[in-house]
């Protein structure tokens, strides 16, 4: 029963403090989360509420001073920094709210940079579409960017919401567990918001992928499995950690 | 990461030429300071060669090098003909050629030889003088020009020149009874021969037969053609060259001109000499080449700047490649591989700049101060100068990648702007 039960969790955090020096007010206290595999979670709260330092807690980032994280039942608080920086490279897809490009790459190229770091995504991909550049034509070609034209174009001539679609056939690239989007519509204009995130879907279903989406905009609410409110799981007024 | 840091440096064209522009100029300028300080040197030592032992009047072996050489400096004391006369009969003695100083012509340097000199004097490993107009010469009042006398001063051959006591830019005292046809001028060396005027020791002679004490003595003129009739013989010469049959007997011939009872005299070996002048004036080379060291340093400062002034625009990049996976230390491999690639690039490119302009220079250095500048390939010194330019540059990209590590390990994937 444990076994199956740890399966499918995807994130789990217990009894979790995070400041950003010993010493420091927690930014964030969280005494149990639990995401499970699959599962779309949308994360509300205002700005400054410490969003994203749970983002950058899941990718193993930054480690908390006390409690345990898991990530696909591996504990990210327990391992290195450079074995947690293959745990991100390997497992987890990331958006940025925007400017997700490295200027100076083609589309393409930005698509695929996480092969470039982690060996495992780079077999995932290979492995789906024989070779990964081809892969990542697919993905782009599955969020509405296959067209010839704006795939060689420079990123910096894309508008917003193409370098977001690259963005996110970046995160989905060798099929990573977890997506973790840190505001990533919030450069997006309101239907366009809708559109990104059902391009997104989908394709996170084909490759069953958690979803972990952080806005302070409620009203996509409604298309998440869940919601769950910072403000209401997050204790750090209680001082040190 | 390589191949991110070039397109990174790519993208940053305009900075990136303008950096790569400065260390290759840099290192131009050094390796070429380099190759004239060598070259120089070379040339320096290449002004006389074939010639065994210098002999003069007793003095310092430098000084006696540069007015005998160099045409520098006076001599303080002559050597008389008989002395002359003893030591060229030595059985070791090739062959001598007699140098006598103290005239000049417009500031530039008037020497009596004989024939033997055109035959003997050898320059920059064993090049002989070759005439460029005209003949060597043969009569009392003949006079043979260095390439570097006629183009300044526009001399033809048939030109009269008169020849002034004393060899001071400005002389008051001239002897201008008796002018001098000029009858050959040389090639360019890039020798002081070039500024030279050649005459026979039998014009220096008959110039001065009628002067005494360095003054013509007054009512007692002899005239141009009075002299031709006369015993011409010199009586003293200023010094003279030795080449001897076998190089073996240097030091034996050299010590016994230094022993010579009858006169005081020296005799030194030209190489040796040569060395000791070059330590004089070594001090001026090394001088030009730390300047150029330093400039190398200024040029590496600007890619420092570049570099530091991008790493905070550059956060943002670095927070996406550590979202991918990449790790502190990649985002470090970065910085410090791009700061090697621009000093790669540079001393690349400065290397060949410098070729390009020994290519284009070389024959106009020849014609212009007849110093031939050999096209050879990079030295082992020139190569630990490079060596050492790009360590330095990889080090000094420690300074931004150290600094961007410490970024990405504080930023995490936090977009900081």
């Amino acid at each position: 029963m444990p076994e199956t039960f740890a399966a499918t969790i995807a994130i789990e955090l217990s009894e979790m403090c995070f400041a950003w020096r010993d010493g420091l007010e927690p930014v964030l206290k969280i005494a149990h989360l639990q995401i499970n595999k699959g599962e779309r979670v949308f994360i509300a709260g205002p700005s400054g509420g410490g969003k994203s330092t749970l983002l950058s807690l899941v990718a193993g980032v930054v480690v908390p001073q006390r409690g345990t994280i898991k990530v696909n039942g591996c504990r990210l608080n327990g391992l290195q920094g450079a074995a947690r920086d293959r745990f991100r490279a390997d497992n987890i897809g990331y958006i940025y709210q925007m400017f997700n490009l490295i200027p100076y790459l083609s589309v393409v190229e930005n698509v695929t940079l996480p092969c470039r770091f982690s060996a495992r995504r780079r077999e995932r991909a290979s492995a789906r579409s024989s070779g990964y550049t081809n892969e990542a034509l697919r993905l782009l070609n599955h969020l509405g960017m296959g067209e010839a034209p704006v795939i060689d174009k420079p990123v910096t001539e894309l508008s917003v919401g193409q370098q977001q679609r690259v963005a996110a056939a970046r995160a989905l690239i060798g099929t990573p567990e977890i997506l973790v989007a840190d505001e990533p519509t919030s450069a997006l204009d309101t239907n366009r918001r809708e559109a990104f995130i059902e391009l997104l879907f989908n394709e996170c279903d084909r490759q069953d992928t958690t979803i972990v989406f952080v806005s302070h905009d409620t009203g996509l609410e409604p298309l998440f499995d869940r919601t769950i409110r910072l403000s209401d799981i997050n204790t750090k007024w209680n001082k040190s950690c | 990461m390589l191949t991110l840091a070039v397109k990174s440096l790519k993208n940053r064209k305009f900075t990136t030429a303008l950096t790569i522009a400065a260390i290759a100029l840099s290192v131009t300028l050094l390796l070429g300071v380099e190759r004239i300080r060598k070259e120089a040197k070379a040339s320096f030592t290449k002004t006389i060669s074939g010639t065994d032992l210098i002999v003069g009047a007793r003095t310092g072996p430098v000084q006696l090098l540069l007015y005998s050489v160099f045409r520098i400096g006076n001599a303080t004391n002559n050597i008389s003909w008989e002395s002359y006369q003893e030591m060229s009969q030595n059985p070791n003695v090739k062959w001598t050629i007699p140098i006598s100083l103290g005239d000049s012509h417009r500031g530039y340097r008037v020497m009596g030889t004989n024939a033997d000199y055109f035959k003997h004097f050898l320059f920059a490993g064993g090049r002989r003088l070759e005439m460029a107009k005209g003949r060597i010469f043969d009569g009392v009042f003949d006079a043979v020009l260095g390439a570097d006398v006629a183009r300044a001063l526009g001399y033809r051959l048939e030109d009269a020149i008169i020849i002034a006591h004393g060899a001071g830019q400005v002389s008051f005292v001239k002897h201008d009874d008796k002018p001098f046809t000029v009858v050959g001028i040389l090639r360019k060396t890039g020798t002081p021969v070039d500024q030279t005027v050649h005459v026979r020791l039998e014009g220096i002679e008959a110039i001065h037969i009628d002067w005494q004490d360095g003054a013509p003595l007054p009512g007692q003129s002899i005239s141009r053609q009075q002299v031709l009739n006369m015993d011409l013989t010199p009586k003293t010469i200023t010094a003279f060259l030795v080449g001897l049959k076998s190089r073996i007997a240097v030091f034996g011939v050299q010590r016994f001109v230094n022993q010579y009872p009858q006169e005081p005299l020296l005799a030194i070996l030209p190489g040796v000499a040569l060395q000791e002048l070059w330590h004089l004036v070594g001090v001026a080379e090394k001088a030009l080449l730390a300047v150029s060291g330093f400039v190398v340093v200024v040029g590496l400062a600007g890619m420092l700047i570049a570099l530091m002034t991008s790493l905070n625009e550059r956060r943002r990049e670095m927070a996406i490649l550590r979202s991918v996976g990449a790790r502190p230390y990649h985002v470090f491999a970065l910085i410090v591989g791009e700061s090697a690639l621009l000093t790669v690039m540079g001393v690349a490119i400065g290397i060949g700049l410098l070729y390009a302009l020994l290519v284009i220079s070389q024959p106009l250095i020849l014609a212009k101060f007849g110093i031939f500048i050999e096209i050879s390939a990079i030295s082992l010194y020139e190569l630990w100068l490079i060596v050492i330019v790009c360590l330095a540059g990889i080090v000094i990209g420690l300074i931004p990648g150290y600094r961007i590590y410490r970024y990405s390990l504080a930023d995490g994937m936090t977009i900081r702007i």
